[in-house]
C-alpha cells in the first residue's frame, strides 16, 4: 500500500515537472514554428539550435523589475497569476498517460487519479482558470486590463457551453465520464473522432477559445488592448501568465488526444504482448499526439487572423451551440436506432 | 438636399453573397493552412549576421575612402569640389602646402591637412565620388560607418578615411 502512495507521489511530481518542462519548451517550439512558417530560422544562439533559449527567457523574467501599480489591489494582483498557474497545473491529474502495468506484483497506473467523473473535473477546473485572468485584470486597476479580463470571462462562459454540449454527445456514446474508460474504449484504432467528427470540430474550436489562443486571443489582443489582462504585469508574474497559457495548451492537447484520438492507444496495439515495451511505446505515442496538437495550435496561430469580438460571440452562440445540440440529437438518434 | 459628392467617379460596390462553403470558412481555413505549412519546408532566407554577411552589390555606396596612388601618395589635392558637390554639406577640409620633406606623402603641391566627413549628415549619394577630378574619394561597397553612442564619433577624419598605407603597396 505504502509503495503505491510513494509511487503516486513520485508520479504527481513527475507530471508536474513534465507539464512545466513541456510548457517551457512549447515557448521555444512556438518561436521555432513561427519562424519556420515565416521562412526564418528562429532562436539559435543560446546553446545548440537555441535549445537553452527558454532558460534564458526564464532567467530574464526573474531579473526583470517587479512592478505593482500603486492603486492596484495588491493582494489580488499577486494572486491572479498564481491562481491561473495552479488551475492550469491541476487539470493534468485525471489524464491517463499510459496503460496500467504490473510492477513487483502490484498494479501501477500512469494516472494521478482515476476519477469516475474525470471529464466533469476537467470542466470544473478549466472554468476556474478564468478567475486567474479575471482577478488579475481587475486588480490591475487599468482600463485595458479590465477590458481584457471581461473579454476573457465572457469568452470562456460562451465557449464552455458549446464545449460541454459537444462532450455530452461523446459521453452519450461512451456512457462514461472516466477518462481511462473513454481511452480504453478506443482500443485498436477505434478512435472517437471517427464517430464524432462534428463534436471533435466543435471541441477543437472551443479549445482554442478556452486557451485564449489565436484566432481567439481577444483577452490579450495587443492591437486593441495593449497587453490585455496582463498589461500591468511584469517580471515573473507576467511569466506565470504566459507560462500558464502554454500549460493550458499542453493540457488541451492531452485532452483532445485522450478524448478523440485514442489517448495512448495506437493501431495494432492488441497484437503486441503486454510488457514494459508496450507501456513505454504507449506513453511515447500519447506524447506524439500531444505534440501534434501543440503544433496544430501554433500552426493555426500563424495562419488565421484574430476574430472581431462580435464575430467571436456570433460564432459561439449562434453557430457552435446549435451545432452542438444538433450533434447531440444525431448521436442520440443513432444510439436509439442501434438499440432497436 | 442631394448627396454630396467629392468626385464624379463613383463605383457602387457589388456585394456578392457568400455561398455555403464560403460561409462556413473551413475550406478557406484549410487552404490557408496548407499555404503556411508549405513554408515550413521552404529555404530560409536568414543571413547569420555577424558570421555571415549579405553580399553587397558592386554599386553599393558605403563608407568613403581616400585613395593613394601607386607610390602610396595621397591623391587628394584639397580642391574642394567634393565639398561643393555634397548636397548634405557633410564634407569639410583645410588645405595646406606640401613641404619638401613631404614629397613621398602627397602627390601634388597642395594637400588636405584636415579632411572630415560627418557621417550623420552624409546621405551616401556618391556625388563626391563623381565630382572628384583626381579619383581620390570613393565609396566602398563592403564597409559601412559603424554605429556609436557619441555624435562626435561620426565625424570621420583622415585617420579613418585614408586608405591604409601598406594595403596599397602590396
Amino acid at each position: 500500500m505504502s509503495s503505491i502512495i510513494l509511487f503516486k507521489l513520485i508520479f504527481i511530481l513527475a507530471i508536474f515537472g513534465v507539464s512545466l518542462f513541456i510548457a517551457m519548451y512549447a515557448t521555444y517550439m512556438e518561436r521555432k514554428v513561427a519562424a519556420f512558417l515565416q521562412d526564418r530560422i528562429g532562436p539559435n544562439r543560446a546553446g545548440p539550435f537555441g535549445l537553452l533559449q527558454p532558460l534564458a527567457d526564464g532567467g530574464k523574467l526573474f531579473f526583470k523589475e517587479e512592478f505593482i501599480p500603486l492603486k492596484s489591489d495588491r493582494w489580488l494582483f499577486l494572486m491572479g497569476p498564481g491562481f491561473f498557474m495552479v488551475t492550469a497545473l491541476m487539470t493534468s491529474a485525471v489524464i491517463p498517460f499510459g496503460p496500467d502495468f504490473m510492477y513487483n506484483n502490484e498494479m501501477v497506473s500512469l494516472q494521478a487519479t482515476d476519477l469516475n467523473v474525470g471529464l466533469l473535473y476537467i470542466f470544473g477546473v478549466v472554468s476556474l482558470g478564468v478567475y486567474g485572468v479575471l482577478v488579475g485584470g481587475w486588480a490591475s486597476n487599468n482600463k485595458f486590463s479590465l477590458l481584457g479580463a471581461i473579454r476573457a470571462a465572457s469568452q470562456n462562459i460562451s465557449y464552455e457551453l458549446a464545449m460541454g454540449l459537444s462532450i455530452i454527445a461523446l459521453v452519450m456514446m461512451t456512457s462514461s465520464l472516466s477518462l481511462r474508460e473513454i481511452v480504453n474504449q478506443q482500443q485498436g484504432g477505434n478512435w472517437n473522432v471517427l464517430y464524432q467528427p462534428l463534436g471533435f470540430l466543435i471541441f477543437l474550436i472551443c479549445a482554442f477559445a478556452e486557451t485564449n489562443r489565436a484566432p481567439f486571443d481577444l483577452p490579450e489582443c495587443e492591437t486593441e488592448l495593449v497587453g490585455g489582462y496582463h498589461t500591468e504585469y511584469s517580471s515573473m508574474k507576467l511569466g506565470f501568465f504566459l507560462f500558464a497559457e502554454y500549460i493550458n495548451m499542453f493540457i488541451s492537447s492531452a485532452i483532445l488526444a485522450t478524448l478523440y484520438f485514442g489517448g495512448y492507444h495506437f493501431p495494432f496495439v492488441s497484437q503486441m504482448e503486454p510488457g514494459m515495451l508496450k507501456v513505454i511505446l504507449s506513453v511515447i505515442v500519447l506524447f506524439g499526439k500531444i505534440f501534434f496538437f501543440i503544433f496544430f495550435f501554433m500552426w493555426v496561430r500563424w495562419t488565421l487572423p484574430r476574430f472581431r469580438y462580435d464575430q467571436l460571440m456570433n460564432l459561439g452562440w449562434k453557430v457552435l451551440i446549435p451545432l452542438a445540440v444538433i450533434n447531440i440529437l444525431l448521436t442520440g438518434g443513432v444510439i436509439l436506432f442501434k438499440s432497436m | 438636399m442631394g448627396v454630396y459628392q467629392l468626385t464624379n467617379r463613383r463605383k457602387v460596390m457589388q456585394r456578392i453573397p457568400m455561398n455555403f462553403w464560403e460561409r462556413i470558412y473551413l475550406p478557406a481555413i484549410i487552404k490557408g493552412m496548407t499555404i503556411t505549412i508549405s513554408h515550413l519546408f521552404k529555404r530560409k532566407v536568414t543571413y547569420q549576421y555577424p558570421e555571415q554577411k549579405r553580399p553587397m552589390s558592386d554599386v553599393f555606396r558605403g563608407l568613403h575612402i581616400l585613395k593613394r596612388d601607386d607610390e602610396g601618395k595621397e591623391r587628394c589635392t584639397a580642391c574642394g569640389l567634393c565639398a561643393l558637390a555634397c548636397p548634405a554639406e557633410a564634407i569639410t577640409m583645410t588645405a595646406a602646402e606640401r613641404s619638401s620633406s613631404e614629397l613621398h606623402l602627397y602627390r601634388e603641391e597642395k594637400y588636405a591637412a584636415v579632411y572630415e566627413i560627418n557621417m550623420l549628415r552624409c546621405i551616401f549619394c556618391g556625388l563626391c565620388e563623381e565630382a572628384c577630378p583626381k579619383a581620390a574619394i570613393f565609396l566602398q561597397n563592403d564597409k559601412m560607418a559603424q554605429a556609436s553612442y557619441e555624435r562626435s564619433d561620426f565625424i570621420f577624419g583622415k585617420d579613418r578615411l585614408v586608405e591604409p598605407f601598406l594595403q596599397s603597396k602590396s
